[in-house]
């Protein structure tokens, strides 16, 4: 499989990071650098992966399940994650979560059909203080109102 | 004792080796810590907490599976807060697990089931929907019912450690967690079942046993596997003279709990539908069955006969059939029909073997030796999948001793994946390569060589002078094919030695010898199918043969009398490493009866079993034991069930082996000969890989 130079780089910085015999430890970064790049966790990738730290791919499987942020399946270009964990839910994260499945007519963990938005209804992501938050890909969206949601949603929508 | 430690336990002044395990030390000591995911041999997990213990000073429970004795340690196993402790684990484990003993396989021997009943409350304060996913089918063999699954991840340490193939995984997180097959939905292994057998309850079953009876309508008869030369003990679980499961869960005999798939599930052929319960005798040119007063009666006719004019007589034995037969089948031949053309399929060279190390004590390795010797070399022989038990010791050995392994085979082989150095050689090159280990093993303190049958004659002498001038303790270990292929070498059956490797002086004919001969008069196999692969020239000889199927070779016989099995009788048969063991009698099939009690009762109708002897397997037992050199071995290991290994023999055998009579059939994991093609479950398990290529 050949990825980007970049990732490759990061890669070998990875494969050294950790003392020798240990090169399995880098098989989540590995992953979750892969995703960015891919779009998403294919069997492919899984088997490189499997091969570049020395275990199954099984095993990468293991791992694989056990993280709610890899994905197997494509996410969209933007990835929006609404937290409805406590201090979210208190001050309307659920309302938040609900607008937005509506408004887009997909669910956890789904695309619009142009694969250009997803949803996920994650657990806390640490910006309780400036409930309720949300998160596009890397970036965060604080103490948002449900109609920042809907023109958060609408810029997304457009920037084609 | 050396760096030990003194502690205690419920109040018991103890003391251990440091380093030794909370729960290892109280098993020791007779103290009982339940426990689920610990398992002697395999890789700390700590994941059940059911062996939650109270150390003084310790903060809160520790568990006792992970947890090593230190001096002045006090524990207690069977205090309030613990007893509390292992009623919630319990409570926590059931909390999705199926209440359905009543129709579970494992229902009568669940671990889960016991320890509920010894420390459970009887009553769980769960009210919540149970967690279903449905059962999966993920091989002929291997079953899995996730909502019994306790996650103990016993199945995954026994195929990664033990076996080495890495087939199971655990995937998903909490209580959705379960254990999935390596081939997303599907198993791609060695069958083993291993898996199944270890899994504390009713998570994994097996396709040969599932659902089949339950575990006290069995009877438990413990003998040895009848497919390749290891000789695994295996635990016949019968029910109305019907094997149903083959295991060894106590882990007595030499290979403690492993079986490869022949020995847990190959066992099949036994009761086969095809399986010969009459004697047929050729009628107007088609094998009709007959009496066996009638069938024996043209044996014994036609044998006086041929021994009357001094014809000429070939006799064909068996790798499979137990010294007591080989022996006296090859006293038969010599003694009453006054012939040396006695043979059977040689699969490796011993013989050169034995003669060339003679004098040097200890030179045949045990079973045991793979696993505790410091240097292990393989060469030529793909063990993991010809001699899974073996292959499974010297694994064991690397993970528990680092011991150090060296590879020379044509091709890639399970061993490599922990291989000090591995090489590879084409059939006739391995001994270069082996050359060129030389310093590397020159600085090992002891080794092991094992070696298939691309070794024989001068290159097993070759090798043997290779492993003298290494200037350390060098065993070896011959490597053959079936359950009795040794003993059928050890028991004389070969035209040119008498049991115990006497030289004979002369030599009779080899089986291929035998095929060939166009003036053969009569053709006597035992047990063993020559003629799969080739023909028989002479066209006027008359064919007696023994056997269980109505093989290539029985089609053209004259006389074919049924065989019983290796599981339906008593006796003794050697393996690969020289090590004795008893068979014993499991089941029975109609019509059948013992090659031993055959010969026997032939030797009545000719009116010479007074100089044959009673045909009693511990009777001709004692007689190899008084006469045939290497075999005076303590009775007693063998009669409870151990092995004990032949003695070799010591002393120059001086004959030129035929090499060219000796190659190995390399039957894998999934053929056995004969009782492989009728076994059902070694042929779904192929097919099932034929369907998916
Ligand atoms: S049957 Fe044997 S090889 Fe297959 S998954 Fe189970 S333990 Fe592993
Ligand atoms: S399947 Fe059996 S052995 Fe494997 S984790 Fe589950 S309970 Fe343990
Ligand atoms: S390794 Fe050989 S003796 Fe052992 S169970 Fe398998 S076939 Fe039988
Ligand atoms: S609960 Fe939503 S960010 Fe912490
Ligand atoms: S046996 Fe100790 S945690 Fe499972």
């Amino acid at each position: 499989m050949t990825f980007s130079p970049e990732l490759e780089a990061k890669f070998a910085r990875l494969l050294t990071s950790y003392p020798p015999g240990r090169q399995r430890s880098a098989m989540v970064p590995m992953l979750l650098y892969a995703q960015d790049e891919i779009g998403s966790i294919t069997q492919e990738l899984v088997e490189e992966v499997a091969r570049r730290v020395g275990v199954t791919p099984m095993q990468v499987e293991e791992v694989l399940s056990y993280y709610s942020m890899l994905h197997r399946k494509p996410l969209g270009k933007y990835h929006v994650q609404i937290c409805t964990n406590i201090s979210c839910l208190l001050t309307g994260g659920e309302q938040l979560w609900q607008r937005a499945c509506g408004k887009l007519g997909i669910g956890h963990k789904e695309a619009t059909a142009d694969g250009q938005i997803s949803l996920e209804e994650v657990e806390c992501i640490g910006a309780c203080s400036w409930a309720p938050a949300l998160q596009v890909n890397y970036d965060f969206h604080h103490k948002v109102t449900p109609e920042q949601l809907d023109q958060l949603l609408d810029s997304l929508r457009k920037t084609h | 004792m050396p760096n030990s430690v003194k502690f205690t336990i419920n109040d018991r002044q103890l003391e251990a080796p440091a380093g030794t395990l909370v729960i290892e030390a109280a098993k020791r000591n007779g103290i009982e810590i339940p426990s689920f995911c610990y398992y002697e041999g395999l890789a700390l997990q700590a994941a059940c907490r059911m062996c939650l213990v109270e150390i003084e000073k310790a903060p809160k429970l520790m568990v006792a599976c992970t947890t090593p004795v230190a001096e002045g340690m006090v524990v207690r196993t069977e205090s309030e807060p613990v007893r509390q402790a292992r009623k919630y684990m319990l409570e926590f484990l059931l909390s999705n697990h199926p209440l359905d003993c009543p129709v579970c396989d494992k229902g009568g021997e669940c671990e889960l089931q016991d320890m509920a009943f010894r420390y459970g409350v009887g009553e769980s304060r769960f009210t919540e929907q149970k967690i279903h996913v449905d059962e999966k089918q993920w091989s002929p063999v291997v079953f899995y019912d996730m909502p019994r699954c306790i996650l103990c991840f016993r199945c995954v340490r026994i195929c990664n450690e033990g076996m080495g193939v890495n087939a199971l995984g655990v995937i998903n997180r909490g209580a959705v967690s379960e254990i999935a097959p390596n081939h997303g939905d599907h198993l791609e292994c060695d069958e083993c079942g291993m898996c199944i057998d270890i899994c504390p309850v009713g998570a994994l079953t097996s396709g040969t046993y599932r659902y089949k009876t339950r575990p006290w309508e069995m009877e438990h008869t413990g003998t040895i596997c009848t497919h390749c030369s290891n000789g695994c003990k295996t635990t016949l679980g019968v029910r109305n003279d019907q094997i149903i499961r083959g295991n060894n869960r106590d882990r007595s005999g030499i290979n403690g709990e492993f079986l490869c798939v022949k020995g847990r599930y190959g066992f099949d052929f036994q009761d086969h539908p095809d399986r010969l319960q009459s004697p047929l005798v050729r009628l107007d040119g088609k094998l009709e069955p007959v009496s066996w007063s009638k069938a024996l009666e043209v044996v014994v006719q036609k044998f006086q006969e041929v021994k009357g004019r001094s014809g000429t007589v070939g006799v064909i034995g068996s790798n499979h059939t137990t010294n007591e037969e080989n022996y006296y089948l090859q006293k038969f031949a010599r003694q009453v029909l006054a012939t040396n053309n006695i043979d059977h399929h040689r699969t490796g060279d011993v013989v050169t073997l034995v003669d060339a190390v003679s004098g040097s004590p200890a030179a045949l390795a045990t079973t045991r030796d793979l696993y505790e010797k410091k240097a292990i070399l393989v060469i030529g022989a793909d063990l993991a999948l010809e001699q899974p038990f073996l292959s499974f010791q010297i694994r064991a050995n690397y993970r528990h001793h680092q011991a150090h392994v060296y590879v020379v085979t044509a091709k890639p082989v399970r061993e490599d994946n922990y291989a000090a150095a591995f090489l590879r050689a084409e059939p006739g090159a391995e001994l270069s390569a082996v050359e060129s280990l030389r310093d590397k093993l020159k600085g090992e303190p002891e080794l092991v060589i094992l070696y298939g049958d691309a070794m024989k004659g001068g290159a097993v002498r070759k090798l043997a002078a290779f492993g003298a001038s290494l200037g350390i303790p060098v065993q070896y270990v011959p490597l053959v094919d079936y359950s009795n292929s040794r003993g059928a070498a050890d028991m004389g059956l070969t035209p040119e030695l008498l049991p115990g490797y006497k030289p004979l002086g002369l030599t009779g004919m080899t089986v291929a010898e035998m095929l060939a001969a166009e003036d053969l008069d009569l053709l006597w196999v035992v047990g063993a199918n020559p003629l799969k692969n080739a023909k028989l020239q002479a066209k006027k000889a008359f064919v007696v043969v023994q056997e269980m199927f109505l093989t290539e070779t029985a089609q053209i016989a004259d006389v074919v009398l049924p065989a019983a099995s290796a599981y339906e009788k008593n006796g003794t048969v050697t393996n690969v490493c020289g090590e004795v063991q008893r068979l014993q009698k499991a089941a029975q099939t109609m019509g059948a009866k013992p090659d031993l009690e055959i010969i026997g009762l032939i030797a009545k109708e000719m009116g010479v079993a007074r100089e044959m002897g009673p045909w009693v397997p511990d009777k001709v037992f004692d007689e190899i034991r008084r006469t045939v050199r290497g075999y005076d071995i303590p009775v007693e290991a063998i009669m409870t069930g151990g092995a004990a290994q032949t003695m070799p023999v010591n002393g120059r055998i001086p004959i030129e082996v035929r090499v060219d009579s000796i190659r190995s059939a390399h039957d894998n994991l999934f053929t056995s000969g004969t009782l492989g093609r009728y076994s059902k479950m070694l042929n779904s398990v192929l097919e099932k890989r034929l369907n998916r290529e």
